[in-house]
């Protein structure tokens, strides 16, 4: 994992400082809350219904022991014992006390974390592959890279005030964790047909209210110029991205008016002139920063078992979750372990400070240390020994983590919604704890298989409901929730933006819709196909029949 | 009816500008204004603005309740998550 070195944490301790006194002078009345306003952004404080909320960043979602303990004291010192898991790999408390957040940075910045970079007009916090450094699929660690981004991008003084947020993901393995498609720039590393690894470089993806696939503006970078193209793209974005209207500001608007095509040409014409001006790091610092990222010394072990087999045998829910919630390790005789932030009828995202605290112990004992934040709101333990599951499930069961779910139709992703956001129109969390009770049953969601339902309470999407295979968009109409279906979106690497099934439904009709398009796939459902294959294969009508066929 | 509502400054908390012109977490106790009274209200809310985080309008019944077209957003403000009834001030009011 990486550590922060003396210019790091001198950075991090002089921000939290310069915090402090900016609180100070806004509680005395020296700022008000216009000047304030954007200085707290800056720091991850936001203003919601019921009070702030503190947005933690959690860079490409890899955390240790030490600093997942530290958010569970964290969110039981200054919070209200808990914290929500959100779609961009941080945290965030919803309670904290203007007076207390410098306090918080401080015990944050005590472990290494701040509040850099979750908000405001800047390069985000980067996201990346969950099962990145553990999984057999990827060509090699994207981590790194993530890293270069961060320390790039971190309080860039050209890029401080962009027309808009502007975020970034990165991932190194066929199948896609990270959504690259629907990010501001999504970077697939891969091996070409001469065998040398670089990035697919795709622009200018998003959701909210004008929802695009991003566009390929470059097949192949070599690994080497990633700052330099980074910041050709992000010099024409902040030339010539709107910044009259805050709807048309990403980029997303600026690739799509001016062509992909056009749009390319304008990033190589800038990239030609600054590609060989040592914005790209030099060899050494590529090593270094490598070298904080190398494989941890697993043990050898043989691939397979004996002790997970027999109890897996002996114990028909823990065999379950084994099939569900763990996947392929790259290294013979380990498993990564998925932790469900979804237990059936909760809060997606949610975790209280027990459970914090109960997942920072397993991972010290039997994941080297090391947890991830995934993008659709659960954990992930990435290095644990087969021999070691049955402890950890037993121990994840203690602390109500064990939920066999991932993928399937309770993992649902959820935006905090009206709840407790100033945006929402609508409530998501009460929807996708009524969906999770109604599909409650594990045998029956493990025969439906891989059916991603995602929800968000207004048309800013946070909650990614444009790539749900069944997403679902809160409105308001007339003072009252109503809710959009779309269907057949992704955002994996088969990315597609779902399609409009109809007119809006009630918050009581919307469960049974789901319930309703998920009979659909079960009737007309082919082999192995997953809900979005059958959807594919069938096109919209006969779902659209079933959830408006005369009620 | 209108009432003058804002967060708190120091811990963002929700709260309502009261007869005594003073600020109450309680929906009940708050000032009622109809028309330019209601607007003359907020503008000295707004004059106040070392107590809170921005303050706006909202639409109250006679008996104080939210009403008009921000009723959910407003009752979910006055009570907390309906999610967690455990949290903001219906878990006082409960306890």
């Amino acid at each position: 994992m990486y550590r922060y070195d003396e210019f790091d944490a001198t950075m991090v301790a002089e921000r939290v400082a310069q915090f402090r006194g900016q609180v100070a002078r806004r509680l005395s009345g020296e700022l008000t809350e216009d000047q304030f306003k954007p200085l707290r952004l800056m720091n991850g404080l936001y203003l919601q219904l019921h009070a702030y909320m503190l947005r933690v960043a959690v860079p490409y979602g890899t955390m240790s022991s030490k600093q997942m303990r530290r958010l569970g004291e964290v969110a039981r010192k200054y919070d209200r014992g808990y914290g929500h898991f959100t779609t961009r790999q941080n945290i965030q408390y919803n309670w904290p006390a203007l007076v207390d957040v410098p306090d918080i940075l401080d015990d944050l910045a005590d472990v290494e974390m701040h509040a850099i970079q979750t908000s405001g007009n800047c390069i985000r916090n980067v996201t990346s592959d969950q099962y990145a450094g553990a999984t057999a699929e990827e060509i090699e660690d994207p981590r790194p890279y993530c890293e270069m981004i961060r320390q790039w991008s971190t309080f860039h003084p050209e890029f401080s005030f962009l027309p808009r947020k502007f975020k970034i993901a990165v991932t190194a393995a066929e199948h896609d964790r990270a959504a690259v498609k629907v990010h501001d720039i999504g970077l697939r590393l891969y091996r070409n047909d001469e065998g040398e690894t670089g990035f697919e470089v795709i622009v200018g993806g998003g959701l909210g209210r004008t929802p695009y696939v991003g566009h390929t503006i470059r097949k192949f970078l070599p690994k080497k110029y990633l700052l330099s193209y980074l910041e050709a793209i992000l010099r024409v974005y902040n030339l010539e991205g709107r910044r009259d209207n805050m709807y048309k500001a990403r980029i997303k608007i600026l690739v799509n008016s001016e062509g992909a095509e056009k749009f390319a040409e304008m990033v190589e014409d800038e990239w030609a002139q600054i590609k060989d001006k040592d914005i790209d790091l030099p060899r050494e610092e590529i090593a270094r920063i490598n070298d904080y990222f190398a494989a941890p010394a697993f043990e050898k072990l043989s691939e397979e078992s004996a002790a997970l087999e027999e109890k897996k045998a002996a114990d028909k829910d823990f065999a379950r979750w084994v099939r569900a919630n763990t996947a392929a390790h790259k290294a013979p005789g380990y498993a990564i372990v998925n932790i469900s932030l979804k237990p059936i009828g909760g809060i997606p995202g949610d975790i209280s400070d027990v459970q914090m605290e109960a997942v920072a112990d397993i991972a010290e004992k039997y994941s080297l240390d090391e947890i991830r934040a995934t993008h659709e709101q659960n954990l992930v333990l990435p290095h644990v020994k087969k021999e070691d599951l049955y402890t950890v499930y037993s121990a994840l069961k203690d602390a109500d983590l064990a939920t066999a779910n991932i993928g399937m139709v309770s993992d649902i992703i959820a935006c905090p919604g009206l709840d407790y956001c100033s945006l929402a129109n609508a409530r998501s969390i009460p929807i996708a704890q009524r969906i999770s009770e109604r599909f409650a049953d594990l045998d029956s969601q493990e025969e439906l298989g891989e059916i991603k339902i995602k929800i968000s309470g207004c048309i800013n999407a946070c909650g990614h409901h444009h790539v749900g295979h069944i997403g679902i968009l809160g409105v308001d109409k007339k003072g009252e929730e109503f809710y959009q279906v779309t269907l057949g979106g992704s955002g994996a690497e088969d990315a597609a933006l779902g399609e409009i099934a109809g007119r809006g439904l009630s918050s009581d009709q919307v469960v049974d819709a789901v319930e309703k398009l998920v009979g659909v796939y079960r009737e007309r459902r082919q082999d192995n196909e997953r809900f979005l294959d059958t959807y594919r294969r069938l096109g919209a009508e006969p779902f659209k029949e079933a959830l408006y066929e005369a009620a | 009816m209108k009432a003058v509502t804002a967060n708190r400054l120091e811990d963002g908390v929700v709260v309502y500008l009261s007869n005594d012109n003073d600020w109450t977490s309680d929906l009940t106790k708050a000032a009622r204004f109809e028309n330019d009274d209601a607007k003359a209200a907020l503008a000295g809310a707004e004059a106040r603005a070392g107590e809170h985080a921005g303050a706006y309008l909202i639409e109250v019944s006679d008996a104080g309740a939210p009403s008009g077209r921000e009723t959910l957003r407003e009752t979910i403000r006055k009570d907390g998550p309906t999610v967690r009834l455990d949290l903001g001030y219906q878990a006082e009011a409960s306890s």
